[in-house]
């Protein structure tokens, strides 16, 4: 994808030497990683495409949308609703945050010992490497964690163009009432940007599409539950992570055709990988693209993935709101209260997360789980030992990783991973 | 019929030969820029039926020779089981990992922790510490002085440990009490691996600085019980290596 997209590159203000760079990168660890894989299904070549088109086709149709008046919205997290943004006829885009580029700018503003994925949406902004945060009219924040709500206030600084939502910690009644109330301001501030009311009409649409995408990948993760499983962890992955920037309801219709083709192979008795290879279900930080590598090593290693407890994986998609509301208020309540059952480690208590996980381990027939957490993700690394309690109670095997985006812990990541899938062969020959 | 177990670690390549039940060979050579080559070497004097390869280095015979492979900590557990029966616990320090594995009664691999990404807390910390005071590697641990109270190092990146040892020798302090003082800190980081893991009785230090009277002594003190340590402690994952190509 060179030549004929370079003028929009240049017009969005990307490096476009730099840019070339990456998605030479990209393009490499893609064929790597992804088209060496066998027994591919046939409906991944929608993603492959939509992978090589990632900073090209995709673009061009954002910014025609951007032509006929289509704002667009930046987001870092699944806890900004994406049914408001939708009403007010704007495109949700989750913004780049996956690779190690642009450190040396990001660090200019951040301490060296912040966590990847905030230090990386720093760096594709500063080093002018993502179309994406260039195209956005409007970056929607929160206050998750403390390493993004402060590195929020630099990037408002430097784009002006950031609204941060206020998260709160705990689901009580004051909790609730905080967030309902976000969830209002939000709308209000989409409605500014747009210059777009938002009418139930538009509203139950756009929960519609939402509801849609949802189930989709619903349907997905149930297809994951079979052994052999019919799709790689590598391919879900890359799935999930698609669903956050390309146009939703073509999206649903690809996932759909795909999980047909899969439910084919199941009856088949076809997989990806031999029956009986062992399954670990993965928990923890959101791996946002192109962060492929644990997957890959698992995967490289004599295991499959057979599931994500994260924002790139369940969270997103395990719980709905029903989408025919009755007025706007009701839908705004309604849809406040679907976004507070997602069990982020933001949260104290988070009983939630670890239910999310046994379920998750015993629906999918798991043989272990692996904890994952980007260095300096303090809310999932402390959380870890919960989790740990709890699977070591349900005598599921753990293992705990602690790792960012750089390759140079691959040879001790494959050890332990390696350690951990005989660990776990052994408990499935007792 | 003859196994081998190769155990290609950062520093040194260990390799044990088994003549069918009967211990016949001992090697360690330094893993240098050529492990490929001294694996070969090695094979082609001993010529085994069987191999099985471990270490860091595991995949490099696994891609050039189609050597079948098993990680170090399963390994180590086979070998310390077999010289120690009633092994539970196992403290494995290499080049450039730490290791802790608690085994279950059966001595299968219960749970496992190993250090993170750096240097800190390995063997390799040793040597640049051992060197940086002038001693020799192999009597390091015969030259600590004292309890380490009264001197200590904080820093736990192998970098900024070795300026605070140069800072030490510059405020005049005696290198054998700096010297306890970069065993503690080493201890001090496996313990609260091994106490992570959790301790199980009998505990077996394997691996070269298990050689160390020093690191063994502190051991002890922190966790209160005996330490088992082999003859041989650093081949324990070669020969658990060769006793898995056996089966």
């Amino acid at each position: 994808m060179s030549g004929k997209y370079t003028e929009m590159w240049r017009s969005l203000g990307l490096n476009l030497e730099a840019h070339q760079g990456l998605l030479a990168v990209l393009s490499d660890a893609y064929k790597g990683i992804y088209l060496s894989q066998k027994n591919r299904p046939e409906g991944m070549k929608y993603f492959d495409l939509v992978i090589s088109e990632v900073h090209g086709q995709r673009i061009v149709e954002i910014v025609e949308e951007k032509i006929k008046g289509k704002p667009v919205f930046g987001t870092f997290c699944i806890y900004v609703p994406e049914e408001l943004i939708l009403a007010v006829d704007g495109v949700s885009i989750g913004l780049c945050a996956g690779a190690d580029v642009g450190a040396e700018e990001a660090e200019k503003y951040l301490p060296r010992n912040t966590c990847a994925l905030i230090k990386a949406f720093m760096g594709f902004k500063l080093a002018g490497l993502c179309p994406y945060v260039e195209s956005s009219d409007l970056i929607i924040g929160e206050t998750t964690c403390d390493g993004k709500k402060k590195a929020y206030e630099i990037l408002n600084e430097i784009t002006g163009k950031v609204h941060v939502m206020e998260m709160p910690h705990m689901k009580s009644e004051e909790g609730k009432s905080l967030w309902m109330s976000e969830v209002k301001k939000l709308a209000a501030k989409l409605t500014e940007v747009s210059g777009k009311e938002i009418t139930l009409e538009k509203l139950n649409e756009a929960a519609a599409v939402v509801w849609e995408k949802r189930r989709a990948l619903q349907r997905l993760s149930a297809l994951r539950a079979f052994d052999p499983v019919p799709i790689s962890g590598l391919d879900a992955l890359l799935i999930n992570q698609v669903s956050f920037y390309d146009n939703p309801v073509r999206f649903t219709q690809m996932v759909n055709a795909l999980c047909d083709e899969l439910e084919v192979r199941v009856k088949k008795g076809m997989g990806v990988v031999q029956k009986n290879t062992p399954r670990i279900v993965i928990s923890g930080s959101p791996m946002a693209i192109p962060n492929w590598k644990l997957h890959a090593i698992i995967e490289g290693s004599g295991a499959v993935v057979v599931g994500e407890e994260s924002c790139v994986g369940e969270r997103n998609f395990k719980t709905q709101a029903d989408p025919q509301f009755p007025s706007v208020e009701q839908g705004l309540e309604a849809i406040a209260e679907r976004y507070l059952t997602i069990n982020c480690a933001c949260f104290t208590p988070n009983e939630g997360r670890l239910d999310d996980i046994q379920e998750m381990a015993q629906r999918l027939h798991a043989n272990g789980v692996i904890h994952y957490a980007l260095q300096f993700c303090t809310p999932y690394m402390v959380e870890a030992y919960k989790v740990k309690e709890r699977l070591g109670k349900e005598e599921i095997p753990y293992l705990r990783i602690e790792t960012d985006y750089s390759m140079e812990d691959m040879g001790q990541l494959k050890t332990r991973v390696e350690a951990f899938i005989e660990v776990m062969k052994d408990g499935m020959a007792r | 019929m003859r196994y081998g177990g190769i155990d290609i670690g950062s520093r040194y390549i260990k390799y044990v030969v088994l003549e069918d039940t009967e211990l016949s060979g001992v090697y360690k050579l330094e893993t240098g820029y050529d492990p490929l080559g001294t694996c070969r070497d090695l094979m082609d004097k001993t010529r085994p039926d069987h191999i099985l390869a471990t270490g860091y280095g595991r995949h490099l015979l696994q891609t050039h020779h189609a050597v079948e492979t098993v990680t170090e900590i399963r390994a180590v557990a086979q070998g310390a089981r077999e010289v120690f029966p009633s092994c539970r616990t196992i403290i494995d320090i290499g080049g450039q990992d730490t290791k802790v594995v608690q085994l279950d009664e059966n001595g299968v691999v219960a749970h496992f922790e190993m250090n993170d990404r750096c240097a800190a807390g390995t063997g390799r910390f040793l040597e640049i510490m051992a060197k940086t005071l002038g001693f020799d590697l192999t009597a390091f641990g015969d030259h600590c002085l004292g309890n380490g109270d009264n001197l200590t190092i904080s820093s736990l990146c192998t970098v900024f440990a070795e300026s605070e040892v140069i800072s030490l020798i510059a405020r005049g302090a005696e290198r054998e009490a700096i010297a306890m003082a970069i065993h503690q800190s080493i201890a001090n980081r496996v313990v609260s691996l091994a106490k992570r893991v959790g301790v199980k009785d009998a505990v077996v230090f394997a691996g070269g600085c298990a050689r160390n009277r020093c690191l063994r002594s502190i051991f002890e003190k922190k966790l209160q019980q005996p330490i088992l340590v082999a003859e041989n402690p650093d081949i324990l994952s070669a020969y658990g290596a060769a006793l898995m190509a056996r089966r």
